[in-house]
C-alpha cells in the first residue's frame, strides 16, 4: 500500500516534513530566538539579560523565558478597539504570520533520503529519493519572493484596521519600505541565479557542495551584501525598523495585545529564521559542507547518517546566521524614513542592477 | 524677509559613505563584548567579564558601615534596656513614628523605663535623628538591615521586645553603672572589648549583613 511514489506515500511524507520543519524546527527556534535576542543583546551590552525563568530545577540559562512569555500572551486580555474593523483586525496577525511559514516550503534542509536503501552505503545515484525539502518547485526562489512579499499585507492591514493614526503611519511605512526593498532583493539575487544557472534551491545547494569557493558568497559577494540588507529590511528590524519605529510611532501593532501581538512577534522571528535559511541556501551552501558527501561515499557510511548529519549542519548554519542577524540589530543605529528610501532607491537599486549586468557579462564571456 | 538657513555639510570619508567598513567595525566592537561576556560566563569566570550586575537575592552588596537601617534598643550589662523613657526621640522625630509609654521599674533598680516602645517602620523616614538625640545610647540604627516587607500594616510596627532582640550591651557609662569608656577601650580594666559581646536576643538568622554581631562596634564612627 505504501509504495514509493504512490499518492498516499507522498502525502504522508510531505506531512511529516512539514511538521518536522515548521513545528519541530522553525517554531521552536523562533520562540527561542525571542529569548535569545534579549540574552544576546544583554551580553553585547555588558548586561546579564533574562536568566531567571525555570521549570523546577531546570533553568538552562533562563531559556524557558519563551514559555513564560507565551503563557503571559495567552492569559492577557485580547483587546479590540471599539472603532477597529473587526474582521481585518482579527485576521491581520494571521496574514502577517502565515507567509512567514509558507516560505519554508522551498527550503532544502537535508540531503535526500534514499527510500528502502537508508541503511546502505551512500551511493551517488539513488532511484527512490525522498528530498530534504517540502516542495521542489522549479520557480523556487521566485515562490519565496512572491509569498514573502504577501506578509506586507499583514502589517498594512493591521495598521489600517486598528483605527489608530500611529498604527496607520506604521502600516504606510511598512508598505512603502517593503515595496522598495523587494525590488533590490530580487535584483540582488538575480546575479546568483545567473551564476548558478538555476532558480531551484535544492539544485543551488548541490552546485555548492564540492568546494568552498563554489559557495554563493564567493561567487556573488556584492549580491550577498545587497541581499542581506534587503532581507533585514524585509523583516522590519533595526536598522530598518521604520514601520515599528518604537521611539516615535509604536508601529502597526500598537493596538494589539495578548496572543495576537504574540503572533506578530513570533512572525517577525519566523521571518528571521526563514530569511536566514534562504541566505544559507543561496550563499553558504545550505545543508552541504565542501567534500562531505565524498567522505560518506568513500567510507560507505549509511545514507541515513548522511541525512541526519546534513540536517544538523543546516540547523547549525541557520542558528548561527539568525544569531548574526540579531547581532546586526543590536549593533547598528536606525535609519530615518527618508534616509531609508534614499538608501533603497538611490544606492542599493543601482548597485544591484550593476551587479546583475556585470554578472551577466561575466557569465556570457566566460562560457 | 526669509529666515537664513545655514546648510551644514557633513563630509564623510569614502569608507563611511560605503557603510560596509564602518558597519564591520561596529559589529567588531559588539562582538568583542559578546565574546568576552559569553565565554567568560560559560567557563565560570564571571568576575573577568565586563558584567557588573549583582544578582540580588543570591548576591548582596554589603551596606556601608554608616548605613542607617532598622532600629534597635541597646542593653545594659544586666540585660535590661538602656532606655530611660526621656522622650527625646519621639520629640525630635519628624515623622512621629515613635510611641513611648513610660513606667517605673518594679524592683527600683531603674528610676524610669519604657513600658511600651513602638516604632512604626512605615512612617519612619530613616533620618537618624532619634539615634542622634538619644542621651543614653539606647536607640541605634546600625543594624545594617532594612524594614522587611509585610502583608499587614500592623506587622510593620516594631514593639519593645523586637527592638531589644537586636540589641547588644553598650559600653557607654550610664548612671554610674558600667566601666569607664577610656579604660574599656584600652582594655586595661575589667570589661572585655565590646566587639566580642554577644547579642542577648536570639541570633538573627543566617543572612550575614543583617546580623548585628558581625558588625564590630570599633568600625562605627
Amino acid at each position: 500500500m505504501l509504495d514509493y511514489g504512490s499518492t498516499l506515500f507522498t502525502v504522508i511524507v510531505a506531512l511529516i516534513k512539514i511538521l518536522a520543519l515548521l513545528l519541530g524546527f522553525a517554531m521552536g527556534w523562533a520562540s527561542i530566538l525571542t529569548w535569545m535576542e534579549r540574552r544576546q543583546s544583554a551580553m553585547m551590552q555588558d548586561r546579564l539579560g533574562p536568566n531567571r525563568a525555570n521549570i523546577g530545577p531546570f533553568k538552562a540559562w533562563g531559556i524557558t523565558h519563551f514559555l513564560a512569555d507565551a503563557l503571559k500572551f495567552m492569559v492577557k486580555e485580547d483587546f479590540v478597539p471599539p472603532k477597529a474593523h473587526k474582521f481585518l483586525f482579527m485576521w491581520a496577525p494571521v496574514m502577517a504570520m502565515a507567509p512567514a511559514l509558507i516560505v519554508g516550503a522551498i527550503i532544502p534542509f537535508s540531503a535526500p533520503l534514499c527510500w528502502g536503501h537508508a541503511l546502505e552505503g551512500q551511493s551517488p545515484v539513488c532511484g527512490t529519493p525522498i528530498l530534504g525539502q517540502i516542495a521542489r518547485l522549479d520557480t523556487g526562489v521566485l515562490f519565496y519572493f512572491a509569498v514573502a512579499s504577501l506578509s506586507v499585507f499583514g502589517a498594512t492591514l493591521a495598521g489600517w484596521a486598528s483605527h489608530n493614526k500611529w498604527a496607520m503611519m506604521g502600516g504606510l511605512r511598512a508598505s512603502s519600505q517593503m515595496m522598495s526593498y523587494e525590488v533590490t532583493m530580487g535584483m540582488a539575487v538575480l546575479g546568483a541565479f545567473l551564476s548558478f544557472g538555476t532558480l531551484e534551491p535544492g539544485a543551488m545547494v548541490v552546485s555548492q557542495a564540492h568546494s568552498l569557493w563554489d559557495w554563493g558568497i564567493f561567487r556573488q559577494p556584492l549580491g550577498f551584501i545587497l541581499f542581506l540588507t534587503a532581507a533585514i529590511a524585509e523583516t522590519k528590524r533595526t536598522p530598518f525598523d521604520i514601520p515599528e519605529g518604537e521611539p516615535e510611532i509604536i508601529g502597526y501593532f500598537v493596538e494589539y495585545s495578548g496572543l495576537r501581538f504574540g503572533m506578530f512577534f513570533l512572525g517577525e522571528f519566523l521571518e528571521i529564521v526563514f530569511s536566514s535559511a534562504l541566505i544559507i541556501t543561496i550563499f553558504f551552501g545550505g545543508w552541504s559542507l565542501p567534500g562531505l558527501e565524498q567522505v560518506f561515499i568513500d567510507h560507505n557510511i549509511p545514507n541515513l547518517v548522511l541525512v541526519l548529519v546534513t540536517v544538523g549542519i543546516w540547523s547549525i548554519k541557520v542558528m548561527l546566521f539568525s544569531s548574526f542577524q540579531l547581532a546586526i540589530r543590536w549593533s547598528l543605529p536606525r535609519f530615518r524614513s527618508d534616509q531609508l528610501m534614499q538608501l533603497g532607491w538611490q544606492r542599493l537599486l543601482p548597485i544591484s542592477i550593476a551587479n546583475v549586468v556585470g554578472t551577466a557579462a561575466w557569465t556570457l564571456f566566460k562560457g | 524677509m526669509t529666515i537664513g538657513v545655514k546648510v551644514v555639510s557633513r563630509p564623510g570619508s569614502f569608507s563611511q559613505q560605503l557603510y560596509v567598513p564602518a558597519i564591520a567595525m561596529g559589529m567588531g566592537v559588539t562582538f568583542r563584548h559578546f565574546a568576552k561576556n559569553f565565554f567568560g560566563n560559560l567557563v565560570g569566570l564571571r568576575k573577568k567579564t565586563d558584567i557588573q550586575t549583582i544578582e540580588y537575592p543570591e548576591e548582596k552588596k554589603p551596606y556601608p558601615a554608616r548605613h542607617r537601617g532598622l532600629h534597635r534598643l541597646m542593653l545594659r550589662e544586666d540585660g535590661q534596656t538602656r532606655c530611660v523613657a526621656c522622650m527625646m526621640c519621639p520629640t525630635v522625630c519628624p515623622a512621629h513614628c515613635i510611641t513611648i509609654v513610660p513606667e517605673q521599674a518594679p524592683d527600683g533598680t531603674i528610676e524610669k523605663r519604657p513600658r511600651l516602645f513602638e516604632i512604626d517602620e512605615l512612617r519612619c523616614v530613616v533620618c537618624g535623628l532619634c539615634a542622634e538625640a538619644c542621651p543614653c545610647d539606647a536607640i541605634r540604627m546600625d543594624t545594617l538591615d532594612h524594614a522587611k516587607p509585610v502583608t499587614r500594616r500592623v506587622d510593620a510596627i516594631l514593639d519593645r521586645e523586637e527592638l531589644l532582640s537586636r540589641g547588644i550591651t553598650s559600653s557607654a557609662t550610664q548612671g554610674g553603672v558600667g566601666g569607664f569608656w577610656r579604660e574599656t577601650v584600652k582594655g586595661e580594666n575589667q570589661a572585655p572589648p565590646e566587639a566580642v559581646v554577644q547579642p542577648v536576643g536570639p541570633p538573627s538568622g543566617p543572612t550575614p549583613v543583617s546580623s548585628p554581631s558581625t558588625v564590630p562596634e570599633k568600625t562605627l564612627p
